[in-house]
């Protein structure tokens, strides 16, 4: 089963922008792929149909099967909590030390304390800024809040990774260590959408790449893994 | 197999209901951590809220204290029974001792014209002009003292116009005609607490409200993440319901400190005013009871108006 189906989806915003037409293709479990496009093409609306963040005006959108426009409101948190979202702005909060960032999605899905710290310092070791748990994330570098992002995005372990233009604010060396973390976790079988238009570093790595044009898909590059 | 699963999903409901708790817990500290530490701001508010809460509980003290006073006064008051003029001293007495069976009758006493004149004689020294009247000007009297306790206004108006349906009854007159003005006022009295609580009790709401509102909006970013990575509106509400609860109970305490304080500066000044009328006159402050409603009303209202306005507010911010 795909993990992500649109079925010729369609999203227009009120005022007449057409930010998505009849766009069909599917992510399949387990699998990295890329969103690329200039700026505008629709990648952003893509990511937040699939986050519920919009409703597509037509066509359907599922997700581990389920039918997204059938899904009650109230379900809405419960249908994000399975998915780890990654943004470009990081959205980290400054209010707070790293440590309660990365947590943040530990509290609101009901873990006691004793399993939230552990498995917050997992996430944060994962990314390698373990040491920095007790900083407010605003003493950090942009990489490191970046990664503190993607720490956030994977502590409740989703089985679907999304994030939107992860590298945009970084240099070529930071970019691509943020993409092989992006790998690592794809290794260990969740599925990866990276929305970027950052065309030289996709090049570098080969996987799966779809490219939006005026919100309709324009070509896409099957990824070049060995058995893949 | 099954079983293995019941226990786990058992311990992992278990384990959801501590985070729960855990949750509430950190929001109660967190919320009033952060109106600690804006301390002037809070300060303000807190004694807005108090001022609101303690006016109609003011009103509704002073009117516990009228009644109280009221209470006592009541007792003294007397009704004035003018029998017909040439009424024979025979029927008054009879109609006397019947009154005296009535329920809620203190006592009852006949005074006669030639009684009355003699009393007039002695307390005004007019002995030359009545002794030159040609004949005696005072109706006879029976002096009722009602029992008051138990009675408001209505009854001793009804107790007036059975009195005056009485044979030989000419008139009758209350003489503390005031006491029944005075649970007239009271009654009016409450009413105005009544409905100074209602109106203050929505500017509670309206200040918290807004209050809340505007922490509401300084809070946007951590909202829209909190919705982002799957947090129930209820998860999003907590903190700001946390925040009017502790808005209420400041505002409640320091309600409850104002009044106190008021009271008991009034306390002294009051009784020695009484007690030049020779009453026993206490001066009641907050009880118990008043004061946990004090501060229960104003932890209530600073939930409410949280609540109302975290429901406005927070369905405009999406992620």
């Amino acid at each position: 089963m795909a993990h992500v189906k649109f079925d010729h989806v369609s999203k227009s915003y009120p005022g007449g922008h057409q930010a998505l037409t009849d766009l069909s293709f599917e992510i399949a479990q387990g699998e990295l792929a890329f969103l690329t496009g200039h700026s505008g093409a629709g990648k952003s609306t893509l990511l937040k149909l699939i986050m519920l963040m919009e409703k597509a005006t037509r066509g359907q959108v599922l997700v581990d099967g389920v039918n997204l426009e059938r899904l009650a409101q109230r379900q809405i948190p419960y249908h994000r909590r399975r998915i780890g979202v990654v943004f470009q702005n990081h959205q980290l909060l400054f209010d707070r030390t790293v440590f309660e960032n990365v947590a943040l999605p530990l509290r609101i899905s009901g873990y006691t304390s004793r399993d939230l710290e552990r498995r917050v310092r997992a996430a944060l070791d994962k990314v390698g800024l373990l040491s920095k748990e007790k900083l407010n994330p605003i003493e950090l570098s942009g990489g490191e809040q970046q990664r503190i992002g993607i720490a956030r995005a994977v502590v409740n372990k989703p089985s679907l990774i999304l994030a939107d233009e992860p590298t945009g604010n970084l240099d070529p060396k930071l970019s691509m260590e943020i993409m092989k973390l992006f790998e690592q976790f794809n290794d260990v079988g969740v599925s990866v959408l990276i929305a970027s238009h950052d065309l030289q570093l996709i090049s570098k790595l080969k996987h799966r790449v779809l490219a939006l044009g005026d919100g309709k898909l324009i070509g896409e590059r099957p990824s070049q893994l060995e058995g893949a | 197999m099954s079983a293995t699963r019941n226990q786990q999903s058992k311990i992992t409901a278990q384990s959801q209901w501590q985070a729960y708790l855990q949750h509430h817990k950190l929001m109660a500290v967190d919320s009033l951590s952060r109106l600690l530490k804006s301390p002037s701001s809070s300060l303000m508010t807190w004694l807005v809220l108090a001022i609101a809460l303690s006016l109609p509980m003011t009103l509704y003290v002073s009117l516990e204290n009228v009644k109280q006073l009221s209470r006592t006064w009541d007792q003294t008051s007397q009704m004035s029974v003018y029998l017909k003029e040439g009424t024979l001293p025979r029927f008054a007495d009879e109609l006397t001792a019947s009154i005296q069976q009535w329920p809620n009758i203190v006592s009852a006493q006949y005074i006669s014209p030639e009684q009355a004149l003699k009393e007039f004689t002695a307390t005004t020294g007019l002995t030359d002009v009545i002794e030159g009247l040609e004949a005696n000007p005072l109706p006879g009297v029976i002096s009722v003292i009602p029992d008051l306790k138990t009675q408001d206004a209505a009854a001793l108006e009804q107790l007036e116009f059975k009195l005056l349906e009485q044979a030989h009854v000419e008139a009758v007159q209350l003489d503390l005609l005031w006491v029944k003005r005075l649970y007239q006022f009271m009654d009016l009295g409450q009413r105005l607490v009544w409905a100074l609580a209602a109106l203050l009790g929505l500017a509670v709401l309206l200040i918290i409200g807004n209050t809340i509102r505007l922490s509401i909006e300084s809070r946007k970013d951590e909202i829209r993440v909190v919705k982002l990575v799957g947090g129930t509106d209820a998860f999003v509400r907590r903190p700001f319901l946390y925040t009017g609860i502790w808005f209420g109970l400041g505002g409640g305490l320091i309600a409850w400190i104002l009044l106190s304080g008021g009271l008991y500066w009034l306390s002294g000044p009051v009784e020695r005013l009484i007690s030049l009328y020779g009453s026993d006159f206490v001066l009641h402050g907050l009880g118990f009871t008043d004061s946990l409603l004090l501060i229960f009303d104003g932890v209530i209202l600073g939930w409410l108006g949280a609540w109302l306005a975290v429901s406005r507010h927070l369905s405009s911010i999406e992620p």
